[in-house]
């Protein structure tokens, strides 16, 4: 049941991608590309987004999931520098192709060797993550 | 180019249902880097098979719907800038706990403070990176 609700949920993302166009990287880069040929189409999958996924947080309380177990909770301990850090970080990598996570793994499937070298970066990236985590710890644990 | 802002909206509606699943069903938050970053550092525990399921789907369904119309992938040209963009997104999101999907369609949604923030920042970075690359080599 749990294998097939996240494989029913992983086959949505995917189709929407494709759909709504941002699987086009030069579409998402369009986007962020404000004081050129702006292209809003990403505001619009944002937007279409948010709502059903507004209704499901208002129904949560009181309720457990369908496949059993518990909601897992979201991170709510504020702001701090590595929120902020690794958006900046995250924004640079995402504006230089136009891919986000999601669309690079859709990337795969289309993205030829070029999407596989993207997406093998990104792997080594998130597995340098802890170390640059601990650099930021250390600096915060000394100011 | 309206008719690109309806088929946005309907590829998001369904990007919304697909969170809407995840959470509802399963009890999780569909963030696309906290997914794959957790199988790829082994920290996903329990949930590694559902979470290999929805990696698998997310790679299968575009592949099977590009058959009928091929993804522009332009921007992707330079190995150097695909590399080093790679590695920034992915210790960035890692870092920051989310990506478009966790902090923008999941955080967004339920009001949450670092959600905002997190899209705010990641958009605005990702604005003067394209400005910058527009300013270096010229039209995109």
């Amino acid at each position: 049941m749990r294998i097939l609700l996240a494989l029913l949920s992983g086959g949505l993302f995917g189709a929407g991608l494709h759909i709504s166009g941002m699987t086009d990287t030069g579409k998402v880069q369009g986007f962020l590309d404000l004081f050129g040929a702006w292209d809003p189409t990403l505001a619009f999958v944002m937007g279409g987004a948010i709502v059903p996924m507004a209704i499901a947080w208002r129904m949560v309380p009181g309720r457990s999931p369908l496949a059993g177990g518990t909601f897992a909770s979201p991170q709510e301990h504020g702001l701090d520098n590595k929120l902020i850090l690794g958006s900046v970080l995250f924004g640079v990598g995402w504006g230089l192709i136009g891919l986000c996570p999601g669309p690079a793994i859709a990337s795969l499937s289309y993205g030829g060797w070029r999407g596989a070298v993207f997406f093998i970066a990104m792997l080594v990236g998130m597995l340098m993550a802890p170390f640059m985590v601990r650099r930021v710890d250390e600096m915060n644990a000394r100011a | 180019m309206p008719i690109d802002w309806i088929y946005g909206l309907v590829g998001g509606l369904l990007i919304g249902f697909a969170g809407v699943v995840l959470l509802l069903g399963n009890g999780r938050i569909m963030g696309a880097s906290g997914i794959i970053g957790s199988l790829v550092d082994q920290t996903s525990g329990a949930a590694t098979r559902e979470r290999v399921a929805f990696v698998f789907a997310l790679v299968l369904v575009p592949a099977l719907l590009q058959i009928g119309s091929p993804v522009d992938t332009g921007t992707m040209q330079s190995t150097l800038l695909l590399v080093f963009a790679g590695i920034c997104v992915g210790i960035g999101t890692r870092m920051a706990n989310g990506c478009t999907s966790g902090h923008g369609v999941c955080g967004i949604s339920r009001f949450s403070v670092r959600g905002v923030v997190a899209t705010a920042i990641y958009i605005a970075a990702g604005v003067l990176t394209v400005l910058a690359l527009r300013l270096i080599v010229g039209e995109l």
